[in-house]
C-alpha cells in the first residue's frame, strides 16, 4: 500500500489527507509537532477570549482520525532524505514514505530588530504562541500593557484580544491608514478609526527601533523610530508571516522564499509536493502573489493535490480571489481584486460609499476604460460569494453588479437594506468625459 | 483529550466581570428575591400587595439595570468575551449551586407545593399567599403554586428578554424574535388564560387554556374532563376545542412548511422562550459530540411515540361503544389514529426515503409495527388497549415526561447541560415539527461559498448541540430536524458564512464536497 506522508496538520495538510482518503485507501500520516490533533489556526484568538475551549477549536472529534484510518504523529521533522525517501526526527527515529506533502505553514516573519529574544516579544501564529501570550498576558496586573508591531490581520486580532482582558494595547502601523498597503484609503481610515474606539492606542505613521530589557531577560519597553520609549509586558509581532522551511536547508528540495512548486504543486523531486503557507508558485498566476498565507488558498490547494495523488492530475488553478476577516465588530469580505492606491493599476477606479454609521462601507473597483467589474470590497454588508464569483466569471459591468446588488445581499433577515442608497449615489455621480 | 479542559489558562484569570453599577443591580435584586424567599420561611408580610411589587419590581429592575451596565458601555456586536472564564457560565461552582437550587425549586412545586404555602380548602400561606392578590386581581381567585410559578415564569422572560435584546441589539432578528417570544408569554400563556378564568361561572366553564400550547405539548389538552368543559362551555368552548385540532393539523403544518420549526420553537413556545432568554448564558454548554447526536435521535422519538400512545389510550377510555348515541365512538377513533399513523408513514418512505438515515428508518419501522399491532391486538382481542390503563400511562407521562423532563432536568440543569436540554431530547411538539421541518420545509441555513475558516464559534453557540461547523466547512446548507432557527450560528459567525433562509425546495441540500474558488473543471469531475 502507498504510503502518504503529510508534514503539518493544518488546514491544507488535512484537507488533503481527508480528500485522499475519500478516494483512495492509502496509508496515510500526518506529521506535527505543534498539536495532537487539527484546530483552527483562525480561531487561537477566541480561545484566549474565552468565546470556546481548545476543543471546540478542533473541528473534528478525536475518534475521527482512527476511523478514518488517518495516523497523527506528534514529531518534530529535522531532515528530509529525498534520496532514500526517509525523514528524520529530532527526537531520533525516522519514517519512511512513498509519496510526501510538505504542509508546514508558517513561522512569524520579524525584521531583525533588537531584542527579539527578550521574554515577552512573540507572534500569534502557532499553539504555542497562545500559550505564551496566556502565559506573558494573563491579566491586566501581570502585563499592564502591551505593544504590537504591524497592522495585519493578526495585529488587530492581538489587539481585541488583549481589549478583552483590559490590557492597554498599543499599536504601530507604519502606514497611513491600518492595513493600508491592502485597503483603499477610505476603509482603511474606517477601519483605523473603528479600532481607536475599541481603546486600543492606534499609532499610524509609526515603526519599531528596538526592544528594551529589564536586565532579566524580560522585555520592560520598546522604542520608536522616533525615539519614543513604550513600557510594555509584551511585544506582540504582527508584521507578517514566512514559509516555515528551515527543516528543509539540507535537502535536494529547491527553496526561494518558500517550496518552489509548479502548477501541480510537485516539488523538483518526483514524489514531493509542498501545498499551503510554505509553497510559492514558480509562475504567479493572475495577480496573486507567489507566496499565499491564506486558510482559503491553502484549502483549496489540499483539495487540488489529493487529485494528483489519487491519479487524477490537476492543475491548482484556484478561481477568483476572496477572502474575509473580521476587525473588532466590522466584517470584512472581499471578492476579485480591489487595489490600495500603492498598488493601484492605471485601469483601475473605484466606487465608494460609506454608511452614515461610519460602520459599514462598499467599496467597488472597476476598469474605468470598459467598465468592467474587477472586485469589491465589503465592510459590514454580507455578501453572497456564489454570485460575485458568478459576476466576476461573467465579467459583468459595474454598472450591471450596481444594479443588481441586492441579489448579492447576505445580511439575516429583516436587516435594514442599503442597495438603493448605494444605487442612487452611483448614478448620480457626474460623468467624467 | 481530557473532556475536563476549560481553556488554555496556566496562569491566566480574566479581568474583574462586574462593574460597580451591576454590583448595585446584583444586590437590588437578590433584596427582591430575598422577600420571595422570607415569603417562603412564613414570614407573613403585612401589606402583600405593595411587598409583592416591591419585589417583583425589584428583582426585574436589578436584572435590567444588571444588564445595561454590562452591554451599553460597549460597541453593539458579539459579547461573549470570557463565558468560558466565568465559574456561572462554565459548569464551575456556581453553575453547580444555580442547578441544585432550581432543581429544588422544581421539586417542591411539583410534588411538595404545601411547602410553598399551597392551602387546599383554606387561606393560602407563605409565598403562595403573598401572590393572592395579583391572582385576585387577575382571575378573580387566590393564587396556586402554578400562579406563582408562572408570575415568575413570565417575569424572568421579560427581564432577561430585555437583557438578550440588548446584548444582540446589533441583530434586528435577534430582536424581533425578542420581542415576538416576550409578546407571546406575557399574552398567551399568562394574562389571557387568567383573564378567561374570570368568565367562568356555575354554569360555564373553560379549562385553563394557553391557545399558543398545542398537543402534544399541551398533552393534556385531550383529556375528558377537558373535552368535557369544552363541549359543555357552548360555541365558545366548542370553537376553542376545534381550534385545539385545527392547531396540529392545519395551522402548524403549513407554517412548518413556510418558515421551519423557528415560527414556534424561538419566536413563540413559552418552553423556548425561557431558554431564549433566561438560558442563554448558558447556550454553549449544550453537548456537541456525535455519540449525544445520536442519543437525542433516539430519546425524542421515543417520547413522541410515548405521547401519541398515551394519548390514544386516553382518549379512547372516555369514548362510548353505541355508534347511535354519537358518530365518534372507541372503533372509529381507532381505526382514525391507525389510518392517520400509516399515511404519515407510508408517504415519508414512498416520498422521502432518501432522505432518512438507515438507523432513522429502522426506528420508524419500529415503532410503526408496535403501534399498529397494539391498535389491532387490542381491535382483535378487546383485550385493554396497549397493555396498560389508560390513566396508568397518562400518569407515568406527566410524571416522566411533563414533570421531571420538562421542570427538573430541563430548566433545573440549565447551567450544566445547556439551555435547551428538553426542547432537544424531550419534546414532542420538537420531534414533531422536527420532522415537518426535515422533509416538508422551505427552511434552511445556508452557507455563503467557501467563506468558512472552520472556526467553531457557530457549533459552540448552538443551543441545540448541533455541529454546525461540520456542515458548513463543506460549504454544505444546513437541514436538521432539531434546528430551532434562534439565529444564533449566524450572529456569531466572524466571517458571515450563514444564514436562515425560507426558499425552495429543489437544490435544499446541496451538497458537494469542492466549495467556490477552485477552478470549474475540478468542480465538473467531482460533481459528475
Amino acid at each position: 500500500m502507498e504510503h502518504i506522508v503529510i508534514i503539518g496538520n493544518g488546514i491544507a495538510g488535512v484537507t488533503a489527507a481527508r480528500h485522499i482518503r475519500k478516494l483512495s485507501n492509502k496509508k496515510i500520516t500526518i506529521i506535527s509537532a505543534e498539536a495532537g490533533h487539527f484546530f483552527s489556526r483562525t480561531a487561537l484568538m477566541y480561545v484566549y477570549m474565552g468565546h470556546m475551549r481548545w476543543r471546540d477549536i478542533e473541528p473534528y472529534e478525536s475518534w475521527f482520525w482512527e476511523k478514518n484510518r488517518l495516523e497523527l504523529k506528534r514529531e518534530y521533522v529535522e531532515t528530509v532524505d529525498t534520496n532514500n525517501k526517509i525523514l528524520h526526527f529530532k527526537g531520533g527515529g525516522s519514517l519512511s514514505y512513498d509519496k510526501l506533502i510538505i504542509a508546514s505553514g508558517s513561522v512569524t516573519n520579524t525584521f531583525g530588530w533588537e531584542g527579539l529574544e527578550l521574554n515577552g516579544v512573540q507572534g500569534l501564529v502557532t499553539k504555542q504562541d497562545l500559550e505564551k501570550l496566556e502565559k506573558n498576558a494573563p491579566n491586566n496586573k501581570e502585563c499592564p500593557r502591551a505593544v504590537i508591531v504591524g497592522g495585519g490581520l493578526i495585529g488587530v486580532e492581538m489587539a481585541e484580544m488583549l481589549r478583552t482582558r483590559d490590557i492597554e494595547a498599543t499599536m504601530l502601523v507604519r502606514e497611513e491608514g491600518f492595513w493600508s498597503n491592502v485597503l483603499p484609503k477610505h476603509d482603511a481610515e474606517m477601519i483605523s478609526k473603528h479600532i481607536l474606539s475599541h481603546g486600543v492606542d492606534l499609532r499610524h505613521n509609526e515603526e519599531l527601533n528596538k526592544i528594551l530589557g529589564d536586565g532579566k531577560g524580560n522585555v520592560r519597553a520598546i522604542v520608536t523610530k522616533d525615539g519614543e520609549e513604550i513600557p510594555c509586558c509584551v511585544v506582540g509581532i504582527t508584521t507578517g508571516v514566512k514559509p516555515q522551511i528551515s527543516f528543509l536547508k539540507n535537502s535536494k528540495i529547491e527553496t526561494d522564499k518558500g517550496i518552489l512548486v509548479n502548477r501541480k504543486l510537485e516539488t523538483n523531486i518526483e514524489g514531493v509536493y509542498a501545498i499551503g503557507d510554505c509553497a510559492q508558485q514558480r509562475e504567479t498566476i493572475g495577480n496573486r502573489p507567489p507566496v499565499e498565507a491564506v486558510w482559503y488558498t491553502g484549502r483549496m490547494m489540499g483539495e487540488t493535490l489529493a487529485q494528483t495523488i489519487c491519479g487524477k492530475p490537476f492543475e491548482y488553478n484556484p478561481g477568483n480571489w476572496f477572502n474575509s476577516a473580521k476587525f473588532f465588530d466590522i466584517e470584512y469580505q472581499t471578492y476579485g481584486w480591489v487595489f490600495s492606491e500603492s498598488k493601484l493599476k492605471d485601469y483601475e477606479k473605484q466606487f465608494h460609499w460609506k454608511c452614515a454609521s461610519d460602520l459599514r462601507c462598499v467599496t467597488i473597483s472597476y476598469n474605468k476604460n470598459s467598465n468592467e467589474f474587477l472586485g469589491i470590497n465589503t465592510f459590514g454588508i454580507r455578501m453572497k460569494h456564489e454570485v460575485f464569483d458568478k459576476w466576476l466569471n461573467e465579467k459583468r459591468s459595474v454598472g450591471y453588479v450596481i444594479e443588481n446588488l441586492k441579489q448579492a445581499n447576505f445580511d439575516p433577515e429583516f436587516y435594514k437594506k442599503y442597495e438603493a442608497e448605494i444605487q442612487s449615489i452611483f448614478f448620480n455621480q457626474p460623468v467624467n468625459v | 483529550m481530557s473532556t475536563v479542559q476549560r481553556n488554555m489558562s496556566l496562569t491566566g484569570e480574566p479581568p474583574k466581570t462586574i462593574n460597580t453599577q451591576q454590583k448595585l443591580a446584583s444586590a437590588i435584586g437578590l433584596i427582591g428575591l430575598s422577600v420571595l424567599f422570607l415569603a417562603l420561611l412564613n414570614v407573613n408580610f403585612p401589606n402583600k400587595t405593595l411587598w409583592l411589587t416591591a419585589s417583583l419590581i425589584m428583582i426585574g429592575g436589578g436584572t435590567i439595570w444588571f444588564s445595561t451596565a454590562a452591554y451599553l458601555n460597549k460597541h453593539e456586536g458579539i459579547k461573549n468575551d470570557g463565558v468560558y472564564f466565568k465559574s456561572l457560565t462554565s459548569k464551575g461552582f456556581w453553575a453547580w449551586v444555580l442547578g441544585i437550587i432550581l432543581t429544588l425549586f422544581y421539586v417542591v412545586l411539583y410534588w411538595f407545593p404545601q411547602y410553598l404555602g399551597l392551602v387546599k380548602n383554606g387561606e393560602n400561606k407563605g409565598i403562595v399567599a403573598l401572590f393572592d392578590p395579583l391572582s385576585k386581581l387577575l382571575n378573580g381567585g387566590p393564587a396556586s403554586q402554578w400562579f406563582v410559578y408562572g408570575t415568575l415564569y413570565t417575569l424572568a422572560i421579560l427581564a432577561f428578554g430585555i437583557k438578550f435584546i440588548l446584548k444582540y441589539r446589533h441583530n434586528k432578528y435577534e430582536k424581533l424574535r425578542t420581542y415576538s417570544v416576550m409578546f407571546f408569554q406575557l399574552g398567551f400563556a399568562f394574562l389571557i388564560p387568567e383573564l378567561m378564568l374570570r368568565l367562568n361561572s356555575e354554569s360555564f366553564s373553560l379549562p385553563y387554556y394557553d391557545l399558543k400550547n398545542i398537543w402534544p405539548l399541551n398533552y393534556y389538552n385531550f383529556e375528558q374532563y377537558r373535552v368535557d368543559q369544552f363541549i359543555s362551555a357552548g360555541d365558545i368552548g366548542l370553537a376553542l376545542l376545534i381550534f385545539g385540532i385545527v392547531s396540529i393539523f392545519v395551522i402548524t403544518p403549513i407554517l412548518t412548511y413556510k418558515y421551519g420549526k423557528r415560527w414556534y420553537c424561538s419566536w413563540v413556545c413559552g418552553c423556548g422562550g425561557l431558554a431564549e432568554t433566561a438560558g442563554d448564558a448558558f447556550r454553549h454548554l449544550s453537548d456537541k459530540r456525535q455519540i449525544a447526536w445520536k442519543v437525542e435521535r433516539w430519546v425524542i422519538h421515543s417520547v413522541l411515540v410515548f405521547v401519541v400512545l398515551m394519548t390514544t389510550a386516553v382518549v379512547h377510555s372516555y369514548l362510548g361503544d353505541d355508534s347511535s348515541k354519537y358518530w365518534l365512538t372507541k372503533d372509529v377513533f381507532l381505526i382514525s389514529v391507525a389510518v392517520i399513523l400509516t399515511a404519515v408513514f407510508a408517504g415519508t418512505f414512498i416520498f422521502k426515503k432518501e432522505e432518512l438515515q438507515k438507523d432513522a428508518r429502522y426506528g420508524a419501522i419500529g415503532y410503526f409495527v408496535i403501534i399498529i399491532s397494539l391498535i389491532g391486538f387490542h381491535y382483535f382481542s378487546g383485550k385493554t388497549l396497549f397493555l396498560f390503563e389508560a390513566e396508568t400511562l397518562r400518569k407515568s407521562y406527566g410524571f416522566l415526561i411533563g414533570a421531571v423532563f420538562s421542570g427538573v432536568i430541563g430548566v433545573g440543569f440549565y447551567p450544566i447541560f445547556g439551555s435547551r436540554v428538553w426542547c432537544r431530547f424531550g419534546c414532542p411538539m420538537a420531534a414533531i415539527l422536527g420532522f415537518q421541518q426535515r422533509l416538508f420545509s422551505r427552511f434552511r441555513i445556508t452557507t455563503n461559498g467557501g467563506q468558512c475558516i472552520s472556526c467553531g464559534n457557530c457549533s459552540t453557540y448552538c443551543e441545540m448541540g448541533i455541529d454546525v461547523r461540520a456542515y458548513a466547512q463543506k460549504g454544505e446548507n444546513i437541514v436538521r430536524s432539531s434546528c430551532v432557527g434562534c439565529g444564533i450560528c449566524s450572529a456569531v459567525c466572524p466571517r458571515g458564512v450563514l444564514k436562515l433562509e425560507n426558499g425552495p425546495l429543489e437544490k435544499r441540500i446541496d451538497s458537494n464536497e469542492v466549495l467556490l474558488g477552485n477552478d470549474v473543471d475540478l468542480m465538473n469531475y467531482v460533481n459528475k
